[in-house]
């Protein structure tokens, strides 16, 4: 009997994360992780860069995005079928500060964990790189097949 | 290759039917078997990342495996034992981010008692969920585990109750006997402040033959060597390494609730976090009254293996 139990839950686990939509490719999905942005306080939206004019900053933020962050916003911040872009305008014009709420808080409920195991420095270097990744240029939306 | 590694897995599976069976193991089948299950997951699911993992090993923090990721664990506890043999527990973990938000595990165990035997010892299921969206100074998480053991088990996973150093004297062979099904709950706490983190558990556990509600605590604190990360990769920087300390023990049962005839460890830890997506752990332990184990060294291995959810998905659904 507990030995069914725990192999429903372990069907379940895998079921429940195959089932979490992409956020990617459904806008509405993408925009709701961009309004997380824009739910930072304004305390926290205010905060400065400490790293902004850390010549190293935007070096070891591409490690730490590559070794963290690149498996689902992609190697080059394009986004993936996992998680949006983070060349997109609406992260881009985002406060540094917001950035930072948003990866020490992550938006567990849509995907994106919690970063703050990572330190307070490293969480700025990030924010640091994804800045100076720039917007992508708008290329005309795929239609659906 | 999924097919061929499909049928690794069957043979693998088999491995472990048969130990659920109870047969005896030589301690070179464990460590075989042991080393099979990491090389299977290195095999088949080469792609991995950089974990940032924390370097306790009873005590747990507020961080769970990133969504649809796996990560694959072996632990080792080599304890020394007053008036009886020396033994050798370990345990194959697999983690697995459900969502952002839940994680769940199954554990393998076994143990060598020198000049006795090596046995396995059972399996746990475990789930952690976190309740709250967001950061906060405490942060909670919900822990449910379900034990499928014997009484062979020494993993020391957590100390709870009365457990007490004299358990262990009883031999494999008749250890074994006794079957245990047991729940475990746990409330964990755990804050993270300039690059230090505090984590205390709440353990309360239920052994389902109408044994009485059990209880324990574990607490943690850690800091990495250093908070900024190298402009280069690089494995020997001291940002890939953190270090702290855990205290574990019982604290009795319901009808005993406290100290008495109960056993208390400090151990020192440190992990070392490679950028190639390895971690390693090392922790030795100390008993801190007569009830205790005198020594107990812990190390542990691991491997973060990423997409490994989206894998399972290509396989069952034939596509990416």
């Amino acid at each position: 009997m507990a030995l069914s139990v725990m192999a429903a839950l372990l069907g379940a686990s895998l079921a429940f994360g195959q089932h979490e939509k992409p956020v990617a490719h459904n806008s509405k999905a993408g925009a709701l992780v961009y309004a997380e942005l824009a739910k930072a306080p304004d305390k926290a939206r205010a905060k400065r860069n400490p790293m902004e004019n850390d010549p190293d900053a935007v070096a070891a933020g591409q490690n730490l995005f590559e070794q963290h962050c690149s498996e689902c916003h992609g190697n080059a911040g394009y986004g993936t079928q996992k998680a949006p872009s983070l060349r997109a305008e609406e992260v881009q014009s985002a406060a540094p500060g917001s950035i930072f709420w948003v990866l020490t808080n992550g938006v567990v409920r849509r995907g994106m964990p919690v970063w703050s195991k990572l330190p307070e420095p490293q969480r700025w270097q990030l924010v640091t790189f994804i800045k100076s990744l720039g917007v992508a240029p708008k290329t005309p939306e795929k239609k659906p097949d | 290759m999924f097919e061929k590694g499909y049928r690794t897995k069957l043979v693998l599976f088999e491995l472990v039917d048969n130990q659920l069976q109870e047969e005896k193991l030589t301690l070179q089948t464990h460590v075989l078997f042991s080393a099979a299950w990491l090389l299977a997951a290195l095999a088949f699911f080469p792609h991995s990342s950089r974990a940032q993992e924390s370097p306790y090993i009873v005590t747990y923090d507020h961080y769970l495996e990133e969504p649809g990721n796996l990560e694959v664990e072996y632990f080792s506890t080599f304890g020394t034992q007053r008036g009886g043999n020396d033994f050798h527990s370990f345990w194959t973990e697999f983690e697995y981010g459900a969502t952002a938000w839940w994680t769940t595990e199954l554990y393998l165990d076994g143990q060598t008692t020198f000049h006795d035997s090596t046995v396995f010892t059972g399996l746990r299921f475990e789930n952690r969920i976190r309740p709250l969206k967001h950061e906060h100074f405490i942060n909670p998480v919900l822990y449910l585990e379900y034990e499928r053991k014997n009484g062979a088990d020494k993993i020391l996973k957590e100390v709870e109750g009365h457990d007490v150093e004299s358990d262990f004297l009883v031999p494999n062979a008749e250890a074994r006997k006794e079957h245990i099904n047991e729940l475990e709950f746990k409330l964990i706490f755990s804050s993270t402040v300039r690059g230090w983190n505090f984590a205390e558990n709440i353990i309360a556990s239920k052994n389902l033959s109408n044994q009485p509600w059990e209880f324990g605590y574990a607490l943690g604190a850690s800091h990495p060597l250093a908070l900024k990360a190298s402009a280069r990769r690089c494995s020997f920087c001291r940002e890939n390494f953190i270090a702290g300390v855990e205290m574990y023990g019982g604290l009795g049962d319901r009808y005993s609730f406290g100290l008495n005839n109960t056993s208390h460890y400090v151990a020192p830890v440190v992990t070392w976090n490679l950028p190639s997506g390895w971690t390693l752990r090392l922790s030795p332990g100390f008993g801190l009254n007569g009830n205790s184990h005198a020594f107990l060294l812990r190390w542990g291995v691991s491997r973060e293996i990423t997409g490994f959810g989206s894998a399972v998905s290509r396989l069952f659904k034939g596509r990416s």
